[in-house]
């Protein structure tokens, strides 16, 4: 049986793994990917929280309710980040971060 | 009062519209002409009449400042002054601006003029005599500059306009020092704080008293062309030569007399007697007209020559100050004023016959083309060398009497003046009018038009006549026995002279056709311009300018404003790194962030 602690380790990679990407990777794509990683991360350990803390027997399920949220926020969010991405690609004909210096002071 | 105050804003109103409204109408020069009128006008009504009004302009803490006018014998005389001389001048213009392109600026300058010297004349405190007394001046660089694109008459307005701030510096701390000791700056209010202060300072008084009423005479001395402020005066007559009669001649040059006067007057004479001070303004008088009258000789433009004579006689008012006979000055004032006038009115239309030709060598022979002109400038010269009888006569006598009793070495001195007077205005007399013609325009010249002689008449009239008493007695101020005569060794002295001179110009001149003698340090004017163009200018002013540039250039441009922008563009510098442009640098120091956050709040 797992338990918390095992979750949240889980989640705390996941988070790592996804921070770890979104710093060092440079493919637009790949960073985002990354982002949706993380959020993940956030995800399990909701709802790890919402099944270990349980209220007169049932789950918590105001952390399940945040993640349903979270999802249909990130649903959101990759349509505008694509697109955004799409009409950046048009624009620049690339998706690499080092070259998307423009910014720069 | 309300025709007082009028007379002040009526020329103010007509130069206004000319500026703003009338500029391209060709109605300038008729409504100033009719302002000259009407403040001539005005001037007669208010003669004699004593009164004050003054409404309240500005207030900084106990410290009240009003706009005042103050009417009494002095100021009334001296409006009949400048509005008298001020209408023939006017109506002379109308002639001589005739085909001038910029006539309508001439005249709004002309009528700007004539608020300005109103406004010294009725002040009634001297910051506004200050204000006008700088008004003015800019209103004679105005007019001085009238052909401004001639770069000679350009340079000559800005000669007199920084000569004059020079003396009005001083004249400006004397003003403060005067308001410090009486704590009044009316004159009428003036005295019971003087005498405060006397008694209060029983040692000191007279010391600072002197140096306020010397600080005032620097003032006095840039506007009246005392040595060694002059040197604007001759320049200016790169202006149109009714603007010398007007302004170099007869008035704005007076009011430092004037104002010396009204010093005099405010402080009491018997107070001014004792003043260290009197010595100095007495003595610069005389050298003045000493040196201006040395000058005069050897000048060949006419309008030079009696620019000199203006010098030498505001030399002698001065003088007569500085002996605490001002009565003796004004009077003189008064009656050189017409004179003055006339001769330069006059030598305008000899210009103006001979197509704008000044020097008098190339003139001779006027008498017979020009006999009207001649007659009124023979009037002038006669009034100029105080010929017995004439108006000068009368006033010179006073002043060279005033010197004698003072016992002073400057009554000789005034009397090598009265030699000297004699004989330039003879030489200029014979050497312009009489003999041959030297040059065509000469032989050619015409007769002026009515509207010149009629002005020249007039003032021929008066300067003849303005010393007797049934004119004299609208002096601005006027010494007893004015306009009599009493044979004594001043009147004895004073005729000597003139026949000494007469015979003398007469002699050397008659008949020459160039200058028989030539004396090089009075032809370069005693090397004055030249002191102040090698030595002052280039080595003192220059020397400050360059002290000032090294102080502008690294102080204020290299470190004041230059640090202050290259340290703000440091730091800029320093921080673009920070906004590198790369994503996951953010990120990263995003993530580092949160890091940081949840270890102070979790941790600590």
């Amino acid at each position: 049986m797992a338990t918390l602690n095992d979750y949240l380790l889980v989640s705390g990679l996941l988070f790592a793994i996804g921070l770890a990407g979104v710093v060092l990777r440079r493919n637009i794509i790949v960073v985002f990917m990354c982002l949706e990683l993380m959020l993940s991360a956030a995800n399990l350990t909701l709802v790890a929280f919402s099944r270990f803390h349980p209220s007169h027997g049932l789950p918590d399920y105001n952390g399940q309710m945040l993640v349903f949220f979270v999802i249909t926020v990130a649903a959101a969010e990759v349509a505008v980040g694509l697109a955004i991405i799409v009409a950046l690609f048009r624009a620049r004909q690339t998706i690499h971060t080092d070259d998307l210096t423009s910014m720069r002071g | 009062m309300n025709l007082a105050w009028l007379l002040l804003f009526l020329p103010f109103a007509a130069s206004l519209a000319n500026q703003l409204v009338l500029k391209k109408t060709g109605l300038a020069p008729l409504v100033s002409v009719a302002s000259a009128l009407a403040t001539f006008i005005l001037a007669v009504m208010l003669l004699g009449t004593q009164g004050s009004a003054a409404f309240h302009w500005a207030s900084i803490g106990d410290f009240h400042l009003d706009i005042g006018l103050q009417l009494d014998t002095l100021s009334t005389g001296m409006m009949l002054v400048v509005t008298g001389i001020g209408l023939p001048v006017h109506v002379f213009s109308l002639a001589y601006m005739k085909d001038d392109d910029g006539k309508a600026r001439y005249f709004t300058g002309l009528s700007l003029f004539m608020f300005s010297m109103t406004g010294i004349v009725l002040a009634d405190n001297f910051i506004m005599t200050f204000i006008f007394w700088e008004l003015v001046g800019f209103s004679s660089y105005l007019l001085i500059g009238h052909w401004y694109r001639k770069p000679s008459a350009a340079d000559a307005a800005k000669k007199a306009f920084i000569t004059n701030r020079i003396g009005d510096f001083g004249f400006m701390i004397g003003i403060l020092m005067l308001w410090g000791i009486t704590g009044q700056l009316s004159f009428d209010k003036m005295k019971p704080g003087l005498e405060a202060f006397q008694c209060a300072n029983p040692t000191i008084w007279v010391g600072v008293l002197s140096a306020t009423v010397l600080c005032i005479f620097c003032g006095a001395v840039g506007k009246s062309a005392q040595v060694p402020l002059h040197v604007w005066l001759p320049d200016a007559m790169e202006g149109p030569t009714p603007v010398s009669a007007l302004i170099h001649a007869a008035t704005m040059v007076a009011a430092g007399v004037y104002m010396l006067f009204r010093v005099q007057f405010t402080l009491g004479c018997e107070v001014f007697q004792q003043l260290p001070a009197s010595d100095v303004i007495a003595w610069t008088g005389g050298i003045t007209a000493l040196l201006a009258a040395l000058m005069a000789t050897q000048q060949d433009d006419i309008k030079r020559v009696l620019a000199y004579s203006t010098l030498s006689q505001l030399g002698y008012m001065v003088m007569a100050v500085g002996f605490v006979a001002g009565d003796a000055g004004m009077f003189h004032l008064f009656t050189h004023a017409w004179f003055k006038a006339l001769l330069f009115l006059g030598s305008g239309a000899v210009i103006f016959a001979c197509h704008h030709q000044q020097n008098i060598w190339q003139m001779g022979g006027l008498m017979k083309t020009m006999p009207l002109t001649t007659l009124t400038f023979a009037a002038g010269c006669a009034a100029l060398i105080a010929v017995p009888g004439t108006s000068g006569f009368f006033s010179k006598e006073l002043i060279l009497d005033a010197a004698y009793q003072a016992g002073s070495p400057l009554f000789w001195v005034g009397a090598f003046v009265a030699v000297l007077t004699p004989f330039y205005m003879t030489r200029l007399f014979v050497v312009a009018f009489l003999g041959k013609p030297r040059s065509d325009h000469a032989a050619h010249a015409r007769e002026v038009g009515p509207l010149m002689l009629v002005p020249l008449a007039v003032l021929a009239l008066l300067a003849i006549s303005s010393g007797y008493s049934f004119l004299n007695r609208f002096a601005p101020a006027l010494p007893h026995h004015a306009g009599e005569f009493h044979f004594n060794l001043v009147a004895g002295v004073s005729m000597a002279a003139l026949v000494i001179g007469v015979v003398a110009g007469w002699r050397l001149y008659a008949g020459k056709d160039h200058d028989p003698i030539c004396i090089p340090l009075l032809r370069e004017r005693f090397k004055f311009d030249w002191f102040y163009d090698t030595i002052l200018i280039r080595y003192f002013q220059d020397l400050l300018a360059s002290i000032i540039h090294f102080f502008d250039e690294f102080l204020i441009n290299g470190l004041l404003v230059g640090g202050l922008s290259r340290s703000a563009e440091g730091f800029g510098n320093l921080f673009r790194r920070v906004q590198s442009g790369s994503l996951q640098g953010y990120a990263f120091v995003f993530g580092l962030g949160v890091i940081l956050v949840i270890y102070f709040t979790v941790f600590i």
